[in-house]
């Protein structure tokens, strides 16, 4: 008893404080710090590990992932794809469903867009096969996002389980119809689809065959942005995802709008897996997501579902990546090692966002 | 700390810029050397400014990979390049990474690229229709001859020679537990991990099988798929079930060490792949078949240098020594083993013996030629049974024998 009032008497060193506000050049700073930082631990656990000179390794991923032309495209065509997924978990997070099925939606999209190569590549002109897929695929992850979102509402299911089950039964199906489309049959991959007649290929825009892609995501940028800040269902989603007492109470339908924000988030996913299957790799497999559909959940929550954060963010990872294969050639690293770094990274970037949400006081001299 | 930060981007970038500038530079120039040979043959390449470059589907921790890379060492040790003339890329998936990876290695001037995963193999093509003066060789695959384009290329070794050399090494155990009582000559029943259903793996197993059968008639064989090439869990999983399923002995056709290390605890002798297993199985590894990729590679380089056309399908065995077995683990393999498998590489080397020899298999009770006589699904293999045996990966390098023979049972689908 004596020993508890003593310690209570006594202000501890140090205590969290939540700040009232703090101002956007003091957050960026923070930020920077936390970056400055993590490279220098970075550089530290390289010299540790593989006893390379750090700055020439982190060279070499700036080499890698911007050195020529050609690579900036691959790293703005990553960008793209990563992009498109974190605006379309955005709606569903701001509602605070937790929507970590867009790698099932992804696939199904993919898998729709696959199917309407293989089966329409030569039956339609490619503008509106083109067409067919986005309106396709969009259906696909759109039903593939609508189905827990109806349980979600009519039987109050938990809507992240059953997000991710449904990432398994899509492999499943993409397994499926892999049976179907292999080339050769029994090698079980379905290798470039209409690679002589490039049916349902994004078409070479300005000499380069990734600007639909660019254009596309940054239009779906738009109209989301828009439709979140502007449009009263988008101020609807953020009073759900607030309250849904609030939202029944202002008379919203929150059924309505949890079913409604899951087809659009589900639709964006679905065709961003059609930007992956026809705009990038023209073939579907089980790793035609490739862990994406969560990587984006790290873009939208760290860009506070601020789209043009979100490009800063998902070009930064994408960055880390492509610029990963280039270490790995470059100093006969494994690629993991980039892993590593990039993990660092993301330690001190989440971490800060303490340090801005919060402020440490620390015990006066003097005091008792 | 902001100011650092500043310098070490705008150092960044300025290097960026300065890397950007010598891969252009690198491009003109082979451009213009490429021009100057247009008259069918490319220019011969000198070996001190010659790059090649190498997609790999996994690192030095998978076996598969371990043994290109090997081959990769062994062709720059005999041409002399040295180390930055080569360019390897390491756990390239089967997707269009592997596209972005053949057009960078092109980029950065590389003369010959070699892919070794049997999915990459429509990425290299399309990369090769956008570099015709760089010879692009892809190894397992089908398509360079059906491509029509002058610089793909695929290669293979003949893998089925050492998997027939390792089936009489297998064979011969069984021979062994027969004359010692363990078993009866019924019982003579091999359990194979497969990978996929196709015909690489089909092709591989009959040879294994045909080579037990040479030295123990009463030889039966059961094949179940792991559908990967490399799951340590699955692969034991599998070679479990077989062994419970009365497999006396296992093989694999898959790229981990899960079988062997099954069959360390079961108490089966097994017949790996690619690497010595005796390091995780030392009183069950037999041998195993493996590839000794260098030959290709230092005929494919060569060929560069010398400015020739390198062959559009190219598989060789034992004649050129592309394949061999692993030593034979005395500990577990049956006495005289070592002769045998002289006596029958030699006969493989001087052409005297056929793997897929006719006489020494059916199908469905019948031989492959009255099959191909009646018509019907066995037609098409008409083109390759001539002269008494199965002309395996003469037409075209990747395996082709895609029947199952009698004697095997395979739950394919």
């Amino acid at each position: 008893m004596s020993k508890e009032n003593v310690i209570s008497k006594k202000e501890p060193f140090a205590r969290m404080v939540k700040r009232d506000h703090i101002s956007v050049g003091k957050a960026w700073a923070i930020r920077l710090i936390a970056v400055a930082l993590s490279l220098v631990v970075a550089a530290l656990v390289i010299v540790a590990i593989t006893k390379q000179n750090p700055i020439e390794v982190y060279l070499g991923i700036i080499d890698g992932a911007v050195g020529s032309n050609r690579r900036i495209w691959v790293t703005i065509r990553e960008m793209m794809v990563l992009l498109c997924i974190a605006i379309g978990l955005t709606p569903a997070f701001k509602m605070k469903f937790w929507n970590i099925g867009a790698e099932g939606q992804i696939l199904m999209g993919g898998t729709a867009a696959a199917a309407m190569m293989i089966y329409f590549g030569e039956k339609m002109p490619n503008w509106l096969l083109l067409v067919v897929i986005f309106v396709v695929s969009g259906l696909a992850g759109l039903i593939w996002g609508v189905i827990p979102a109806i349980f979600k509402a009519y039987f109050n299911t938990n809507e992240t389980l059953f997000t991710l089950m449904l990432n398994y039964v899509a492999m499943q199906i993409v397994t499926f119809c892999i049976v179907f489309w292999e080339n050769p049959s029994g090698s079980n991959t379905v290798g470039i689809i209409n690679a002589a007649t490039k049916g349902g290929w994004f078409p070479t825009i300005f000499g380069n065959a990734y600007t639909l892609n660019v254009i596309i995501v940054l239009i779906i940028t738009l109209v989301v942005y828009i439709y979140m800040k502007y449009s009263k269902q988008g101020y609807e989603i953020s009073v759900v995802g607030e309250s849904q007492n609030t939202a029944r109470y202002a008379g919203i339908d929150v059924k309505k709008v949890i079913i409604r924000t899951m087809m659009i988030s589900g639709a964006i996913c679905g065709i961003a897996g059609a930007v992956i299957v026809s705009g990038a790799s023209h073939t579907i497999s089980t790793s035609t997501a490739g862990g994406r559909g969560f990587t984006a959940i790290i873009v939208a929550w760290m860009s506070k579902f601020n789209p043009l954060a979100m490009i800063l963010v998902s070009g930064f990872l994408v960055f880390m990546q492509q610029g990963s294969i280039q270490v790995a050639s470059q100093f006969g690293l494994n690629e993991n090692a980039s892993d590593i770094i990039t993990g660092i990274l993301l330690f001190f970037l989440i971490g800060c966002e303490f340090f801005i949400n919060y402020k440490l006081e620390f015990r006066k001299k003097g005091e008792k | 700390m902001k100011k650092a930060l500043s310098i070490l981007l705008a150092m960044g970038m300025t290097v960026g810029m300065v890397a950007g500038c010598g891969d252009t530079a690198d491009n003109s120039s082979a451009a213009a050397s490429t021009e100057a040979g247009t008259d069918g043959t490319q220019a011969a390449a000198s070996a001190a400014d010659i790059k090649v470059g190498v997609i790999y589907i996994g690192d030095e921790n998978e076996g598969y990979t371990a043994a290109h890379m090997a081959g990769i060492d062994e062709m720059a040790a005999n041409l002399g390049l040295s180390d930055d003339q080569i360019i390897e890329k390491t756990t390239i998936p089967e997707d269009e990474k592997a596209y972005d990876a053949a057009v960078d290695l092109a980029e950065q001037g590389c003369d010959i690229i070699f892919a070794t995963s049997f999915g990459h193999e429509t990425y290299i093509l399309q990369a090769a229709q956008e570099y015709p003066d760089i010879q692009f060789c892809h190894a397992t695959g089908f398509k360079a001859a059906g491509s029509g384009l002058a610089n793909m290329h695929n290669y293979f070794d003949a893998i089925y020679e050492a998997r027939y050399v390792s089936g009489v090494v297998a064979g011969m155990k069984l021979n062994e537990m027969i004359e010692n009582g363990t078993i009866t000559a019924d019982q003579a029943k091999i359990g194979y991990v497969g990978a996929f259903p196709y015909a690489e793996v089909i092709s591989g197993f009959t040879s294994f099988y045909l080579g037990a059968k040479s030295v123990c008639e009463s030889v039966t064989m059961e094949v179940q798929y792991t559908n990967s090439w490399a799951d340590m869990t699955a692969e034991g999983e599998v070679a479990n079930q077989l062994i419970a399923d009365n497999c006396v002995l296992i093989s694999q056709h898959a790229d981990t060490t899960g079988a062997p290390s099954a069959c360390e605890t079961a108490g089966v002798p097994c017949v790996g792949y690619n690497v010595d297993m005796t390091s995780v199985a030392p009183d069950a590894a037999l041998t195993s078949p493996t590839n000794n990729w260098g030959v290709y590679y230092t005929y494919a380089v060569q060929c560069v240098l010398d400015g020739k056309a390198i062959d559009t399908d190219w598989c060789k065995g034992f004649s050129e020594d592309a394949v061999r077995i692993t030593p034979v683990n005395e500990a577990v393999a049956a006495e005289g083993t070592d002769a045998k498998v002289e006596e029958v590489e030699a006969a493989l080397k001087d052409g005297s013996l056929h793997v897929f020899d006719t006489s020494t298999f059916t199908v469905n009770g019948s031989s492959l030629e009255d099959l191909i006589a009646e018509g019907g699904d066995y037609a098409k293999y008409a083109d390759y049974v001539s002269d008494g045996y199965y002309h395996e990966s003469e037409l075209a390098s990747a395996p082709s024998f895609d029947i199952i023979i009698d004697g095997i049972t395979s739950q394919a689908n």
